[in-house]
C-alpha cells in the first residue's frame, strides 16, 4: 500500500512539473470533419431578440446572419440584404414625418434564396413580424431602442420591404434586428404576447430546424454545458467545410486550457475564451503546437474619475495622473504587449478614430509640474499637501478578485506615489461595484473598469450630461464621473444626425480632441482577442467588433495537411 | 416513535417556510437587481428599457409582495421560469439534482468504502507506520485545495496519459454507456479524494473513543473474537458521531460542489445555484436551496432515527 501511495503521489507531482517539458499525445476529438470550439458562457436563452449576450451572438453567428454586418475589416456590409441602402443610390429617402420633423425610408432587397432550414423561405413578413415583437412593451425584449425608432414597415413583396425610421441618424444604412421565423413563432406570439418569452420554440425547442437559416443549424444542446451544430442542407451561400462543429462550455480557464492540451477541444473562441495573459503564458508553452492571433477588439479597461472630488475637478490633477502613468510597460509587464495603451474612448481600428489628439505618455516631470501649479506643492514623506494641509489622498476601486485589474491597479498606484498621490485601493464584489458603488456614483475617487464600445457608437450613454445617474432620474444613464460640458453635448447630438460624412468626421475629431482634453476619464488599454487555434484551422478571421468571426464561419476550413 | 416522525415533519415544514423567506430577503438585500445586470452587458438598455423590464419582472414591487406572490404560485405547484435558462424551474432542478445525486452519491459510496477500514486499521493500530501512512495521506487529501487536486488529475490522466476526458458529461455524443461513465471517473475522483481524508480522521477518532470503553475490555475478557470486538461493538458505536456527519453531507448532495463541478463541465447544483443567486434568478435559486435544506432535514431524521436502530438505548416518544 504505501508504494502504492508513494507511485500515485509521485504521478501527480511529476505530471505537474513535467507538464511543460513533455508533448502530449496528437488531439483526439475533432476527427475528420468536426470543430469542436471551446467557449466560457452559455446563453441564457436563443430568441435572437431577448436579452444580448456575447455568446448567444457567437452559436448565431453559425445558425443565422443579420442583414448588416460589421465585416473583420470594419466596414458595413450586407449578409443578408443585397445591396446598402443609401441617399444616393435611391434605396433611402428622407421624408416628412406626421408631427413635422424629418425621417428616413430605407429600402432593403434581402437575398433570394435565403430559406429556413425546414424550407420555408425567409421573407419580408418575417422582418415585419419581428418588428412587432420587439415593440411590443410584453415580450421582454431588452434593448427596444432599436425597434421603437421603426414607426412602419412596408413589405412590397417577398424579399423586399421599406422600414420608416422616426430620424434621421448617420448610420441609417445600418439594420440591426434579428430576423424571426414568422411561419413558427407568430402563433405562439399572438396567442399571449406576455408569455411568449417563456413559450418561444427557440427555447422550447432550439434544434427545431425551421429556426436556422445559416450555414449550420443546430442539431442538438445540452443547456449549460454543449450545442452541437451540423451544415443547413438549405443554406444558400458557399458550402461550410466542417461536417459538425461542437460548442463545449467550459467556465473554468484553466480547465478550459487543459481541455485544449488534451485535445478535447481543438480551439479557443476569442470572444469567449482567455485572457491575454493566459493565453500569453500558455504560448509561451505551446507556442509551436497552436497559432495564437491577438486582436484589440471594443471593449477598453479606463478609471473614471468622479467629477464632484474637489481634489479631481481640477484638470491639471487628472492630466497629472495621465502623465504619471506609464501604461505602456504596464501593457508590455502584464499582457507582453498584446493589449495596446489606449489614448482616447473610439478604437483605432475604427473608421471615425482620430490620431490627432492630445496625448499624455509618460512623463512623471511633467505630472510635478502640474501638480505644483495645481498648489499641491508641499511634499512631506512622499506625500502632496496643499497649502492648507491637506494630503492629495485618492480612493481608487475595481472589483475585487479580478486578478488582471487589481495587478493594473498595483501598478497605477505605485506609479502616482513617485509623483507625490496617496492612492487608497478599496476594491468590492462586482456585484456591490456595479449594482450600487458606480450605480449611485458612490465611488469617492476614481473607479477602474471596462466599457464596451462598437464601430461608430456615440458615446452619448457615457459622456452626455444627460447621462449623469442621479435620484431625479432614478439612477439611469452611465456617465458616472458626472462629466458635463454643453460642447460636448452638442457634439454627441450633431454626430448622431449628420449625414454629411465630412462634417460628421470633423466632429467625431473634434469630440475625441475634447474629451481627451477635459480627460473625465482615463482610457488605459485596449482588451484583446486571444483566439488559440489549431495550426490546420484556415480561414479564421478575428474580427475585433461586435459581430464574432463565427458570422464567416463558411470561409473556415482543414488545411489539406490538417 | 410514529409521533415524534410527524413532530419533526411538522417542525421541517416550518423550518422550511422560513428558510425560503430568509432566502429571498437575502437574495433581494443583495446590491443590485437583474436589470442592473443586464445594463452592464448592454449599454444600449434606456431607462425607459430599464422601467419597462422592471415591471415585467415584478421588480418594481416590494420584496414582501414579491415573496408573497412566489409563495402563492409555488403552493399550487408552479415554481416559475429560470429567467437565466429561459425553462421552466423542473426542468432545469431535475437532469442537475440527477447529475449531482449521482456524482456525489458515487463519491460517498467510494469515501466510505475507503475511509471505514482504513479508519478502523489506523485505529487499531495507533503510531504504527501504518496509522502514520493512512494519517499523512488523509491530511493531505484535506489539504490539497479541491480545485488544484481537480487540475492535476485532469492533466495527469487526460492531458499526459490520455486515458480519460477532461471535462463535460458525454451527453449528445454517438457513445456507449462505457464511454459515458468515463466523464464521471475524474469528477468522482477529485470529489473522493478531497472528502475522504476527513471522513477517515472522524472513523479513525470515532473508533480510538470507542475501543477505550469498558464495554471492549469486558467483550474482550469474554473472549470474543478481535474481528467481533471490532464490528459488532466497537464500530456500532462508533458509526453514531459518523451518522451524524453523513446526514450533514446529505445536504451537499443536492447543493452540489461548486469548484468540481465548474472546472469539470458538469452539470450540478452547485453551480446552479452559485449562478442563479449571482444572476439574480430567485425562483432557481430558491427552489434549489430549498431541496437543499429539505434533504439535510430529511436526513437529519433518518439519521435520528438510525441512532436508534444503532443504538437500543435510545427512544424517542
Amino acid at each position: 500500500m504505501r508504494q502504492r501511495l508513494a507511485a500515485l503521489t509521485t504521478a501527480l507531482f511529476m505530471a505537474a512539473g513535467t507538464l511543460a517539458a513533455e508533448e502530449p499525445p496528437a488531439a483526439q476529438a475533432g476527427g475528420a470533419g468536426t470543430l469542436t470550439i471551446g467557449i466560457t458562457q452559455f446563453p441564457s436563452t436563443f430568441h435572437p431578440a431577448i436579452d444580448s449576450m456575447l455568446a448567444k451572438s457567437y452559436m448565431h453567428g453559425l445558425t443565422r446572419r443579420p442583414i448588416t454586418a460589421y465585416d473583420p475589416d470594419w466596414e458595413l456590409t450586407c449578409l443578408v440584404c443585397q445591396e446598402l441602402p443609401t441617399l444616393e443610390n435611391g434605396m433611402a429617402e428622407k421624408i416628412e414625418l406626421e408631427d413635422g420633423d424629418e425621417g428616413i425610408a430605407v429600402t432593403y432587397k434581402l437575398h433570394p434564396e435565403a430559406t429556413w432550414g425546414d424550407g420555408e423561405p425567409v421573407t419580408a413578413e418575417d422582418v415585419k413580424f419581428t418588428w412587432e415583437v420587439g415593440k411590443h412593451p410584453d415580450t421582454g425584449v431588452a434593448a427596444a431602442e432599436a425597434y421603437r425608432r421603426i414607426l412602419d414597415i412596408e413589405v412590397h413583396d417577398d424579399h423586399s420591404f421599406t422600414a420608416q425610421i422616426d430620424r434621421i441618424t448617420f448610420d441609417y444604412s445600418a439594420f440591426g434586428l434579428p430576423i424571426l421565423p414568422a411561419h413558427l413563432e407568430r402563433e405562439i406570439f399572438e396567442d399571449d404576447p406576455a408569455q411568449y418569452r417563456n413559450r418561444t420554440l427557440f427555447d422550447r425547442d432550439p434544434a427545431n430546424s425551421g429556426l436556422h437559416f445559416g450555414p449550420y443549424r443546430m442539431v442538438d444542446v445540452t443547456t449549460g454545458a454543449r450545442a452541437t451544430f451540423e451544415p443547413n442542407p438549405t443554406w444558400y451561400g458557399e458550402p461550410p467545410a466542417f461536417d459538425r462543429i461542437v460548442l463545449r462550455v467550459v467556465e473554468n480557464t484553466a480547465a478550459l486550457e487543459a481541455n485544449l492540451l488534451s485535445g478535447a477541444i481543438d480551439m479557443v473562441a476569442g470572444e469567449l475564451g482567455m485572457t491575454v495573459d493566459q493565453a500569453v503564458a500558455l504560448e509561451r508553452r505551446y507556442g509551436e503546437r497552436f497559432d495564437f492571433v491577438y486582436r484589440p477588439g471594443l471593449i477598453y479597461e479606463h478609471i473614471d474619475f468622479n467629477l464632484d472630488n474637489p481634489i479631481l475637478q481640477d484638470r491639471k490633477v487628472r492630466h497629472a495622473l495621465a502623465y504619471a502613468s506609464n501604461r505602456d510597460v504596464i501593457s508590455e509587464a502584464l499582457f507582453d504587449g498584446r493589449q495596446p495603451a489606449a489614448h482616447s474612448n473610439i478604437s483605432p481600428l475604427d473608421a471615425v478614430h482620430n490620431d490627432d489628439i492630445p496625448r499624455y505618455p509618460y512623463d512623471p516631470e511633467k505630472a510635478e509640474s502640474l501638480l505644483e501649479d495645481a498648489g499641491w506643492n508641499d511634499l512631506r514623506n512622499g506625500i502632496r499637501y496643499d497649502g492648507e494641509g491637506n494630503p492629495l489622498r485618492l480612493t481608487f476601486q475595481t472589483t475585487a478578485g479580478d486578478r488582471t485589474r487589481e495587478l493594473m491597479q498595483q501598478a497605477l498606484q505605485s506609479q502616482w506615489r513617485d509623483v507625490g498621490f496617496d492612492v487608497r485601493i478599496r476594491n468590492e464584489p462586482p456585484r456591490v461595484f456595479f449594482g450600487q458603488t458606480m450605480a449611485q456614483r458612490n465611488f469617492p475617487g476614481m473607479a477602474l473598469y471596462a466599457w464596451l464600445s462598437a464601430p461608430e457608437s456615440v458615446p452619448r450613454s457615457t459622456l452626455h450630461s444627460d447621462q449623469i445617474p442621479s435620484e431625479e432620474n432614478s439612477w439611469t444613464g452611465q456617465n458616472y464621473p458626472g462629466y458635463a460640458n454643453p460642447r460636448m453635448d452638442d457634439l454627441l447630438d450633431g454626430i448622431e444626425t449628420e449625414l454629411d460624412e465630412e462634417r460628421r468626421q470633423e466632429l467625431w475629431d473634434e469630440m475625441q480632441r475634447l474629451y481627451a482634453e477635459d480627460l473625465p476619464v482615463l482610457p488605459l488599454l485596449w482588451r484583446a482577442q486571444a483566439h488559440i487555434l489549431p495550426k490546420w484551422l484556415t480561414g479564421l478571421q478575428p474580427t475585433g467588433n461586435q459581430f464574432p468571426s463565427t458570422f464567416w464561419v463558411e470561409e473556415w476550413d482543414r488545411a489539406p495537411s490538417g | 416513535m410514529l409521533s415524534f416522525i410527524i413532530r419533526r415533519l411538522l417542525q421541517s415544514l416550518a423550518v422550511l417556510f422560513i428558510m425560503s423567506f430568509l432566502i429571498y430577503a437575502l437574495m433581494g438585500l443583495m446590491p443590485g437587481d437583474p436589470i442592473d445586470l443586464m445594463i452592464q452587458a448592454d449599454p444600449d438598455l434606456t431607462p425607459e428599457d430599464q422601467a419597462r423590464l422592471r415591471a415585467l419582472y415584478g421588480l418594481d414591487q416590494p420584496l414582501t409582495t414579491r415573496y408573497w406572490n412566489w409563495l402563492t404560485a409555488a403552493l399550487q405547484g408552479d415554481f416559475g421560469f429560470s429567467r437565466l435558462f429561459a425553462q421552466p424551474v423542473g426542468e432545469i432542478l431535475w437532469p442537475r439534482m440527477w447529475n449531482t445525486v449521482l456524482l456525489l452519491g458515487l463519491s460517498l459510496i467510494l469515501s466510505l468504502m475507503i475511509a471505514l477500514p482504513a479508519g478502523i486499521i489506523a485505529a487499531t493500530r495507533p503510531q504504527s507506520t501504518l496509522d502514520n501512512v493512512i494519517n499523512l495521506s488523509a491530511f493531505a487529501g484535506i489539504s490539497i485545495p479541491p480545485f488544484w487536486l481537480a487540475i492535476l488529475l485532469i492533466i495527469l490522466f487526460s492531458v499526459t496519459l490520455g486515458w480519460l476526458p477532461a471535462g463535460g458529461m458525454g451527453m449528445g455524443e454517438d457513445t456507449g454507456l462505457w464511454e459515458q461513465a468515463r466523464f464521471l471517473i475524474l469528477p468522482v475522483l477529485a470529489l473522493t479524494l478531497s472528502r475522504v481524508g476527513g471522513t477517515i480522521r472522524f472513523v479513525r477518532a470515532s473508533m480510538m473513543e470507542a475501543l477505550r470503553q469498558d464495554y471492549i475490555r469486558t467483550a474482550r475478557a469474554k473472549g470474543l473474537s478481535r474481528r467481533r470486538v471490532l464490528v459488532a461493538h466497537a464500530l456500532r458505536n462508533a458509526l453514531i458521531p459518523v451518522v451524524t456527519i453523513l446526514a450533514l453531507d446529505m445536504g451537499m448532495l443536492v447543493s452540489g460542489a461548486l469548484i468540481t463541478e465548474t472546472i469539470f463541465g458538469w452539470l450540478g447544483m452547485g453551480k446552479t445555484i452559485y449562478d442563479a443567486i449571482m444572476g439574480n434568478d430567485y425562483n432557481l435559486a430558491l427552489m434549489g436551496l430549498m431541496f437543499a435544506t429539505a434533504l439535510t432535514l430529511l436526513a437529519n431524521l433518518l439519521a435520528d432515527l438510525t441512532y436508534a436502530w444503532l443504538d437500543p438505548r435510545i427512544k424517542y416518544g
